[in-house]
């Protein structure tokens, strides 16, 4: 926990995430069909869902702490992992449409990777709902992360499993390669497994902001 | 010898019909080339060096106020 108060890691981070903006836009990349330049995407739209996982995994890990611990500022920091990977999630589905309408032709075309996003997104707002309609504060906790539990794997299986068992227009779906052999080349490995981590530590760094923000007003009303 | 012709012919026509259906991939080379691709980079980079800026004083204020208390 005392890493969230230290600079090093969040300036590397920023660097990290400059070098990709610079080499993701010049670099040479794969020149193919349909998506043509809109392959630099992968650099912005895929480490927005890694940035996800990371603090929504974060938040099942404290999660299990507080249950087994009961204290409240493993509460804290679970839900302001959770408030901060849905806003990464509101990015990775806006980009994400933004992409298909160009690459697929519509904003929504009811691809399962698109659907099956959508109700693992429906699952962490009703974590939120859940959370704000119980005013005890240890029953709100106790709840909360035992939901917050479950819903972890069965997001994942929503959106890395299942549209992966049927067709879809999705890279890495249905026999598609996840820009995988085909598509991307080494070149492209390059910035994106960077991009990947730096912007998995920005969305830590944010979070953990948001947790000190409400560590402190947790102490204010404590005292009064 | 005409129908070998012919084949040779049709055989030649298969050729350039293949040629046709390897067109290149159509990237922005020539903006890059131009040099106005790294006007964008510069926004980009802009932009985020402020964002950083922002979440680096968000986090300058918080210590302080941690350290009040």
């Amino acid at each position: 926990m005392k890493l969230i108060y230290q600079t090093w890691w969040k300036v590397l981070a920023v660097l990290i995430i400059l070098y990709t903006l610079i080499a993701g836009l010049l670099f040479d990349v794969p020149h193919l069909f349909i998506l043509h330049e809109t392959i630099r995407n992968v650099y912005f739209h895929v480490p927005m869902w890694m940035a996800m996982f990371t603090v929504f995994g974060i938040s099942v890990v404290y999660s299990i702490m507080y249950l087994n611990t009961g204290k409240e500022q493993y509460d804290l920091v679970a839900v302001e992992c959770v408030n901060t990977g849905t806003f990464f999630y509101v990015l990775g589905l806006i980009t994400g449409m933004m992409w298909a309408k160009f690459a697929w032709g519509a904003f929504w075309s009811n691809d399962p990777k698109q659907n099956s996003a959508a109700i693992a997104f429906l699952l962490y707002c009703a974590y939120a709902v859940l959370r704000n309609s119980i005013d005890e504060e240890q029953k709100r906790a106790k709840i909360s992360a035992i939901y917050n539990i479950f819903a972890f794997p069965i997001m994942v299986v929503l959106i890395m499993v299942l549209p992966r068992m049927t067709d879809s227009l999705h890279p890495g779906n249905g026999g598609n390669p996840a820009f995988g052999k085909l598509d991307m080349d080494n070149h492209m490995r390059v910035v994106l497994y960077p991009a990947f981590i730096a912007w998995a530590m920005i969305a830590v760094w944010i979070a953990s902001l948001r947790y000190r923000i409400r560590l402190i007003e947790y102490r204010k009303n404590e005292i009064n | 010898m005409k129908k070998i012709l012919l084949s040779a012919l049709l055989l030649l026509c298969f050729i350039t019909a293949f040629a046709q259906q390897s067109d290149h991939v159509e990237m922005a080379d020539e903006l890059r080339s131009s040099g106005k691709i790294y006007v964008v980079v510069a926004t980009i980079t802009i932009i985020f060096v402020g964002l950083a800026i922002y979440l680096f004083t968000i986090d300058r204020r918080l210590k302080k106020i941690e350290k009040d208390k």
